[in-house]
């Protein structure tokens, strides 16, 4: 992948702008222009308001900076020591519904063997993991309900390594502000460091007590039971500590870029 | 020493709609709208039941957008409601205008009004129907606010989540809470129309009570 190679440098600005811009080009023009265009159709509203907004850059713009006040107020709102509720295992939804940005059958299919976790950024150690030194890590299983920004929700039980436990294990600097992600589909997201480092967020290796499956998210995803599904990255083969890279594959188009539930 | 009547302060003395309830009024009508239009836009991305609702009485453009309206018009939403509250509890304006309202009372002013035979002379003295409406739209409010903090942030309120018996629950009653606000926005637009001097009223604040009135009291 073309993205992980800027992001072993140890200088994280330069390793986010170089991030920021691959990432730019890799989301295409058309795209943003379809967000000013059909993001802010305004419908009736324009017709009953008048002239409060006319201008759909503006108001993209006006948009997103109530967008920037929200992430901050929901870092305050959130409570580190605040667990999400669990379940009983009779309670999981089966099937689990599968979701993304693409069809089932077009989940990414990573050999388990050659599978290596990259870890950049602001980290003492950046030798990569493989999938049996993610396994030896400490165990933790839980119910919990996945959130859908869509508004539907699911309950599932996922298993694994704290993201703490593992953040601690590669040094990572835990006064940072994000831990970022890049994921085997293209994927991206990052997260606030408090919700990082939240008892409950799993590197999550197993669904069901199983190995997870593609659909799922083979071999890694993180389980977020704080955070919205789409704050919830499966496939993942990097994992980058900065105070710079606060980006999303959704988020740059639009969404929430905390996210929390 | 005789106080002379016309000197003392009263708040009767301004119009029957002061410039803080036309204002919050208003605002509190674009925030409904701009929450509801958005909302049916992020109803649509998974709909509770078997219809969505047309693109074209949507905001937002797609859920992203929608979800940025959503969550900006709750700002304006919370904070004109609760300047709202507070000055109509704090000026006595709530007590004296919307109380008393008894069952029988509503179901008398009904009645009348079906007969036609309501009277809408003075716009500072709302009916029991008026009252119970606007007492219902006031709480429907409050529970659509109450139901959406659940939907938003169900792990940060816990007592909240379990109070509107959680997550799912409090989605379903966001939802028809909705449909209740909108049911009444219909049925007050519709009675705006039907007496247009109340409409005129909640614009300009409404007939002044006569200053001779005042000149001749003993």
């Amino acid at each position: 992948m073309s993205l992980f190679s800027p992001w072993h440098k140890d200088n994280a600005e330069a390793v986010a702008a170089e991030a920021r811009d691959l990432l730019r080009r890799q989301l295409p023009q058309a795209s943003r222009r379809r967000f000013l265009a059909r993001g802010l159709t305004l419908g009736g509203l324009s017709l009953l308001s008048g002239c409060v907004i006319d201008d759909n850059a503006s108001a993209e713009a006006a948009l997103t900076r109530i967008s920037r006040i929200n992430d901050w107020v929901q870092g305050r709102l959130f409570d580190p020591s605040l667990l999400a509720p669990t379940y009983p295992d009779s309670m999981i939804t089966r099937p689990f519904p599968f979701n993304a940005f693409y069809d089932e059958d077009m989940a990414p299919r990573i050999d388990a063997g050659d599978f290596r976790l990259e870890v950049a950024g602001l980290v003492a150690h950046k030798r990569p993991w493989s999938l049996p030194e993610l396994r030896a890590l400490p165990r933790y299983s839980q119910v919990t309900r996945h959130i859908c920004v869509e508004g539907w929700s699911a309950i599932g039980k996922w298993g694994g390594p704290r993201l703490s436990d593992f953040l601690h294990m590669i040094g990572a600097d835990l006064n940072a502000r994000y831990v970022g992600v890049h994921c085997a589909d293209g994927y991206y997201t990052s997260i606030d460091m408090a919700t990082a480092l939240h008892p409950q967020t799993l590197i999550a290796l197993d669904w069901d007590d199983r190995p997870l499956p593609p659909k799922y998210g083979f071999p890694m995803k993180l389980r977020i039971p704080t955070k919205l599904g789409y704050k919830n990255p499966k496939h993942i083969q990097a994992i980058f500590v900065s105070n710079t890279f606060n980006r999303g594959y959704w988020e740059d188009q639009g969404y929430n870029w905390f996210g929390g539930s | 020493m005789k106080a002379d009547p016309t000197s003392i302060p009263s708040r009767h003395d301004g119009p029957p709609h002061p410039l803080w309830l036309r204002m919050t009024h208003w605002l509190n009508a674009l925030a409904v709208l701009i929450m509801v239009m958005s909302g049916w836009r992020i109803y649509n991305a998974s709909p509770l039941f078997d219809f969505t609702f047309p693109a074209g009485i949507t905001l937002g453009g797609w859920l992203g957008g929608a979800l940025q309206w959503h969550f900006a018009g709750m700002w304006l939403l919370i904070i004109n409601g609760l300047v709202y509250l507070c000055l109509c509890l704090s000026t006595g304006r709530m007590a004296r205008r919307l109380f008393p309202v008894t069952p029988r009372g509503v179901l008398a002013d009904a009645r009348r009004a079906l007969a036609g035979h309501l009277d809408h002379s003075d716009p500072r003295r709302y009916n029991q129907v008026q009252r119970a409406a606007y007492l219902f739209a006031i709480l429907d409010l409050v529970l659509v606010v109450l139901s959406g903090l659940v939907v938003w942030k169900s792990v940060q309120f816990p007592m909240l989540r379990e109070l509107f018996g959680g997550y799912d629950a409090a989605r379903l009653i966001h939802f028809y809470g909705m449909a209740a606000i909108v049911a009444f926005v219909a049925g007050h637009a519709t009675m705006a129309l039907l007496v247009p001097r109340s409409l005129l009223a909640m614009l300009s604040g409404g007939p002044r009570p006569p200053r001779s009135d005042k000149e001749i009291a003993p």
